[in-house]
C-alpha cells in the first residue's frame, strides 16, 4: 500500500493498516487541522507519515523542539475552534505534563486528542510507565484501543466527545496495539465548513478557512482570562468546574458503545478439563490484554462472559454493576499497573458487594511487563484448577481460593516462556538453542558516534587519565549503545536532556573528569535550558554534541537544527554553534569526528579547560539519504599483525574476524575511514576497483 | 492446520519430550480455517514488507488477519519479527508452540524462535548467515550452518532450507532475498493462500519497474520449496 492511500482512500475500502497508519486515517477523516510531536518510539510512525502526508491532508503538522512545545501547539489551536492532535510515547508526557495539567482546567474549543503511546516490556523505552495515572492526575477522559480498526473509531469519536464537553481526550495505545496490523474500515473525511465547530470563529464576515497563505483550516481564538488564565482566583473556578464536568462524563461512560459485553455460551460442555463446577466467574479487560483474553476464552471454550472496556476513564461504575451481579468472581485483565483492578475493588466495596477479585493484586497475573496469550491462559488455568481441586461451588470457597493466590509469593513477571518450549524441543534443539550467540543492535557501518567514542577515549588515554575517573554522563538517542564494550561511554541516564545536568552535577559532586554526551535532537529538546544552568553555574564538563543532522533512533525525523520543518518546506536552520556561545560557553569548537587526530586533540584540550566545554561533532547519520558513497576500505594483508585492535576497539559492523584474518566487508564498509586512522600498522587502506 | 502437540510423530534421539503444561483442551471449531506465522530475521531484510503481502493476500482471499511488527532497533542491525495470525483471533502474538509456520530470513534467529514451534510446524528458511558484528566479544561463537541445517532435519519433520542469497542473485538482485522467501513459503502444501494472490498482493505493494524481478524470485522460492516436498 502506497502511504498516499490514507488521504486517497475511499469510505468502505479495507485496508491493512498499522495501528500508527490508523491513527493518521483517524486524524484526517476526523479534520484535524493541526497536529504536532516529538517523535517517540511506539508513536514515531505517526510523525514520519504526516510529515509526507499533512499538505495534502489539509493539515499543518510539526516536530515541535519537545513534547510540550507540542502539546501547546495542539492546546492553543483547539483553544481557537479548530481541531488538534498531538501524540507522544509515555515518556513524552512526562516532558509535556505541566502544559498538559493545565489544559484541563482551560478546556477546549475545537476538539483535542492527546495520543499516549506506552511500551510495556520497554522495547524501545527507558521505562514502563503507564500513562492511564495520567488521566486520573489530571482528571483527562481515557479511552484505550485494543486494535487498529478502534484506534480510528475511537479518534473520531474523541474529537467530537471533547468538542462537546470541552476538555482534551487522551487515547492511551500499548506497543502491540500501535504497532499491530489489522483490517481497518476506512471512513468518511469530515467536511469542514465554517460553522463546523462554532460561529465564532467567522469575525468581522471574516471567514479564516483556507486563507491564502495556509493549506489548513485557520480558528480564531475569543479572549476570556477567566477561563485561559489560571491566576489563583480563576484556578479554583476552574478546578470545580473540572469535577462537575467529570461528574458528566461518569454518567456517558457506562452507556459507552466502546464498552462491550461478550456472553459466552460454551458450545462444547464436554472439555470437562475447562470447566469450573457451577460458579459464574467474569473478566474486565482492555487494551491489548483484551485480545488476549478473547482469543484464550474463544480458543479454549471457556465459560466466562468479557466485558471489554474501551472507554476506561472515568471508570463506568454503574456498568461494573451490572456486570457483575450475577458473577460468583471476577477477573480483571489490564496492562502495566492494578489501575481499574483498585478502582474495581473500590466500586465492589463501596456497593457492599462481596466477590473475589483476581487480578494482579493477588498474585493471579504478573505485575510487570506485557501480557501474551500465554500468560493470560495460564493464569485462567490456575485459577480453574485450583477451583476444580477444592471442589469448590460457592462464593465463600472462592474467597478462599482467592486467598490461597494472595498468599503466594509475590507474582512479578512470567517466566513459562522457556518451560514450555522445553517440553517440547529436544535436547538437542535445546542445546543448539542455549549456545546462540546475540544480536545486539550496534552502532551503524561508518557511523560518526563511534568515531568521537574512540577519540575521547584515546584522548583520555594519552592524558593518563584512569578509565574509572572518566565519567560518562550519557543521554537518549542511537549513542546510547555507547553503553556496550567496546566504547563504554555510557555511565549514568535518567532522561532526554539529562546528560548536560548530570555533566555540571557531577562536575560538582566530584573531582573525576565528566563527559556528557548529547544528540542534536536531544539537544534542542532539553539541553539548552541546563547548558545555560551549566554555565551560569561555573561548571567543569565538557559536553559533546553529536550533531548527526537528523533524530536517527526514531526513524530519522528533522530537528531544529536542520533547514526543513515537519511537512518538508524549507525552515530557518538554527545553529547549535550560536545557540552555545549565546549560553556563555567560551569553549565552542565543531569538528568532523570522522577526522580522529583533530578529533582526539580537541578532546585534550576541552578536557584540560577549566568550564563548560562544548564540542560539535559533526558528522551525518549514514541511513540519511543522498550522500556521496564513499569507497570502501580493504586490509593490506602483507602490513597487517594481526592485533586485532579495528576489531576490538571499533566493533564496526563491516569488520569481522573470518578465519583468523581480519576481512572488511565492502558491501557494509561506509568508507568512513576510521579503521585506516587507527591502525598502527597503515594495513587498512581504500579499497582498490 | 490445527496441530496436535501430544502426537509427537518424531522421536529420534528418543528424547523429545511429551508436553505436559497445563492446559486447557483447545476449541476445534475455533482453530479451523486459521493459519499462523512467526517472521523472522535482522533488520534490514525486508521482513515487514513480505509480512505485509502476506497480510493484504489473505485479505484479499476472504481471511481476517493481524499481525504484530517488532521492529524498535531493527535499523541498527538487531533482529526483527512480525507474527501474522488468519483466522478468528483478536490478539497478535502467536502463543508458545502454536506456529502454523516459521519463516526465517537467518538461521541463527530460526533457531532462536523454535519455542514458537511444534513438530508439525513448516520450517522456511534461508541458510545464509548474518553474523552479529560483536561476534568475537561473545561468549558464544556462530554455529556451523551445516549443524545448523542438520539439527533441525533430525528434529522436525518439515524442514525446508533455502539457499536465499544464491536464488536472489539468480533472479537478479540481493534485494529481492525477501520474494524468494516469500516464493518459498507459498511453495509449502499448508501454506492456505494461493499463489496468485500472492502475486497479485505483491504487485500491489512494491513498485511496478521491479515487478518482473521479484515475480522471478518467488517463482525461485517456490520451486525450491516444491523440489524439497
Ligand atoms: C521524552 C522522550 N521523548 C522521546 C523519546 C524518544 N527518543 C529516543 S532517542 C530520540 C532522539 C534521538 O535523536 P538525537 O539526540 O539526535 O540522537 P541520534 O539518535 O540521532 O543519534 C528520541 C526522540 C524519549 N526517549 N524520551
Ligand atoms: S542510524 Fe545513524 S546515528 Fe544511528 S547508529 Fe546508524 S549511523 Fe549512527
Ligand atoms: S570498515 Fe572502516 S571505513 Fe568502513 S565503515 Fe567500518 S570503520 Fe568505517
Amino acid at each position: 500500500m502506497e502511504l498516499k492511500k490514507l488521504v486517497t482512500a475511499n469510505a468502505g475500502e479495507k485496508l491493512f493498516l498499522l495501528g500508527n497508519e490508523s491513527a493518521v486515517r483517524g486524524a484526517i477523516e476526523a479534520g484535524v487541522s493541526v497536529a504536532a510531536t516529538y517523535p517517540g518510539t511506539p508513536s514515531s510512525e505517526i510523525g514520519s507519515i504526516l510529515y509526507l502526508l499533512a499538505k495534502d491532508a489539509n493539515m499543518y503538522f510539526e516536530f515541535s523542539v519537545n513534547e510540550k512545545v507540542a502539546m501547546e501547539v495542539a492546546a492553543t489551536a483547539a483553544t481557537s475552534g479548530i481541531r488538534s492532535f498531538t501524540f507522544m510515547k509515555h515518556v513524552g508526557l512526562n516532558v509535556a505534563s505541566d502544559s498538559f495539567m493545565t489544559t484541563a482546567y482551560t478546556g477546549v474549543n475545537g476538539g483535542m486528542v492527546i495520543l499516549t503511546a506506552d511500551d510495556p516490556s520497554m522495547f524501545s523505552s527507558q521505562n514502563e510507565q503507564d500513562n492511564r495515572h495520567y488521566g486520573r492526575l489530571a482528571k483527562m477522559p481515557i479511552l484505550e484501543p485494543s486494535n487498529p480498526q478502534e484506534i480510528k473509531d475511537m479518534m473520531i469519536y474523541a474529537f467530537d466527545f471533547s468538542e462537546k464537553f470541552k476538555i482534551p481526550v487522551i487515547i492511551r495505545t500499548t506497543t502491540r496495539v500501535s504497532h499491530m496490523r489489522g483490517i481497518v474500515e476506512i471512513g468518511e473525511i469530515r467536511k469542514l465548513d465554517n460553522n463546523a465547530f462554532n460561529n465564532e470563529i467567522i469575525v468581522n464576515n471574516t471567514s479564516y478557512i483556507n486563507d491564502k497563505d495556509s493549506h489548513w483550516k485557520k480558528g480564531y481564538f475569543n479572549k476570556n482570562p477567566s477561563q485561559y488564565i489560571p491566576v489563583p482566583a480563576n484556578s479554583a473556578v476552574m478546578h470545580k468546574d473540572l469535577v462537575l464536568k467529570l461528574e458528566e462524563i461518569k454518567k456517558v461512560v457506562n452507556s459507552s458503545d466502546f464498552n462491550i459485553i461478550y456472553s459466552k455460551t460454551p458450545n462444547n460442555s464436554n472439555n470437562s478439563n475447562n470447566s469450573i463446577n457451577s460458579l459464574k466467574l467474569g473478566v474486565i479487560s482492555s487494551g491489548s490484554a483484551f485480545n488476549y483474553v478473547w482469543d484464550v476464552v474463544n480458543g479454549y471454550d471457556l465459560d466466562l462472559d468479557i466485558l471489554k472496556l474501551g472507554f476506561t476513564y472515568p471508570f463506568p461504575e454503574e456498568l461494573i454493576l451490572d456486570f457483575v451481579k450475577d458473577l460468583d468472581g471476577v477477573f480483571i485483565v489490564e496492562e502495566v499497573d492494578p489501575i481499574m483492578e483498585k478502582e474495581l475493588l473500590a466500586v465492589l466495596g463501596k456497593n457492599s458487594i462481596n466477590i473475589p477479585v483476581f487480578g494482579k493484586l493477588n498474585n493471579v497475573f504478573p505485575l510487570i511487563y506485557e501480557f501474551t496469550p500465554d500468560i493470560i491462559h495460564t493464569s485462567f488455568k490456575n485459577v480453574f484448577d485450583s477451583i476444580n481441586n477444592a471442589n469448590c461451588d460457592n462464593n465463600l470457597n472462592l474467597f478462599e481460593i482467592a486467598d490461597e493466590f494472595s498468599n503466594k509469593s509475590l507474582y512479578i513477571c512470567y517466566d513459562g516462556v522457556n518451560e514450555a518450549c522445553d517440553e517440547i524441543a529436544s535436547d538437542e534443539i535445546i542445546d543448539l538453542m542455549d549456545s546462540l550467540p546475540n544480536r545486539p543492535p550496534t552502532l551503524c557501518a561508518g557511523c560518526g558516534h563511534r568515531s568521537a567514542y574512540f577519540a575521547v577515549k584515546k584522548a583520555g588515554e594519552e592524558l593518563g587519565i584512569d578509565e574509572k575517573d572518566m565519567i560518562f554522563a550519557s543521554d537518549i538517542g542511537c549513542y546510547t549503545l555507547g553503553v556496550s564494550p567496546p566504547y563504554e561511554t555510557a555511565d549514568y541516564l535518567l532522561a532526554m536532556g539529562s546528560s548536560v545536568g548530570d555533566g555540571g552535577g557531577f562536575s560538582k559532586a566530584t573531582n573525576q573528569v565528566v563527559l556528557s554526551f548529547i544528540g542534536d535532537s536531544t539537544f534542542f529538546h532539553s539541553g539548552i535550558a541546563p547548558l545555560i544552568n551549566g554555565v551560569h553555574n561555573k561548571d567543569n564538563f565538557v559536553l559533546t554534541i553529536l550533531d548527526n543532522r537528523t533524530t536517527a533512533m526514531t526513524g530519522g525525523q528533522p530537528n531544529p537544527g536542520l533547514p526543513v520543518d515537519g511537512m518538508g518546506s524549507v525552515a530557518p536552520e538554527i545553529s547549535i554553534e550560536k545557540i552555545a556561545t549565546a549560553a556563555g560557553c567560551e569553549f565552542v569548537k565543531t569538528v568532523n569526528p570522522l577526522n580522529l587526530k583533530k578529533t582526539v586533540e580537541l578532546y585534550k584540550e576541552a578536557i584540560e579547560y577549566d568550564g563548560v566545554a562544548v564540542i560539535i561533532a559533526k558528522h551525518p547519520c549514514t541511513l540519511i539519504k543522498g550522500q556521496v558513497k564513499r569507497k570502501p576500505m580493504e586490509v593490506d594483508y602483507e602490513k597487517c599483525s594481526n592485533c586485532l585492535d579495528c576489531i576490538n576497539l571499533l566493533a564496526c559492523p563491516a569488520i569481522s574476524l573470518i578465519d583468523g584474518k581480519v576481512v572488511i566487508d565492502y558491501f557494509a564498509c561506509k568508507g568512513c575511514t576510521t579503521c585506516t586512522q587507527m591502525c598502527k600498522e597503515r594495513a587498512i587502506k581504500v579499497k582498490r576497483d | 492446520m490445527i496441530t496436535n502437540k501430544n502426537d509427537s510423530n518424531l522421536n529420534n534421539n528418543g528424547n523429545t519430550h511429551n508436553l505436559n503444561i497445563n492446559e486447557f483442551i483447545k476449541d476445534e471449531k475455533f482453530f479451523n480455517d486459521s493459519y499462523t506465522i512467526f517472521i523472522c530475521g535482522v533488520g534490514g531484510q525486508g521482513i515487514i514488507k513480505t509480512s505485509v503481502i502476506i497480510g493484504d493476500a489473505a485479505i484479499a482471499e476472504g481471511y481476517n488477519v493481524v499481525m504484530s511488527e517488532i521492529h524498535g532497533m531493527s535499523q541498527r542491525g538487531g533482529v526483527v519479527s512480525t507474527e501474522l495470525k488468519i483466522g478468528n483471533f483478536k490478539s497478535s502474538i502467536i502463543e508458545e508452540s502454536q506456529a502454523d509456520m516459521i519463516l526465517g530470513f537467518e538461521p541463527v534467529e530460526v533457531v532462536r524462535s523454535l519455542n514458537k514451534g511444534n513438530t508439525d510446524t513448516k520450517i522456511v528458511f534461508n541458510t545464509n548467515p548474518i553474523i552479529p558484528p560483536n561476534i568475537n566479544s561473545q561468549k558464544n561463537s556462530y554455529p556451523d550452518i551445516g549443524r545448523v541445517v542438520k539439527t533441525l532435519k533430525d528434529n522436525y519433520p518439515y524442514v525446508y532450507n533455502i539457499d536465499g542469497d544464491k536464488l536472489a542473485q539468480e533472479a537478479g538482485s540481493i534485494m529481492t532475498l525477501n520474494m524468494v522467501l516469500l516464493g518459498a513459503a507459498t511453495g509449502e502444501n499448508s501454506f492456505p493462500l494461493s499463489k496468485e494472490s500472492i502475486i497479485s498482493s505483491m504487485k500491489d505493494n512494491l513498485k511496478e519497474n521491479f515487478h518482473e524481478m521479484n515475480l522471478k524470485a518467488i517463482e525461485k522460492g517456490f520451486g525450491s520449496v516444491k523440489s524439497q516436498l
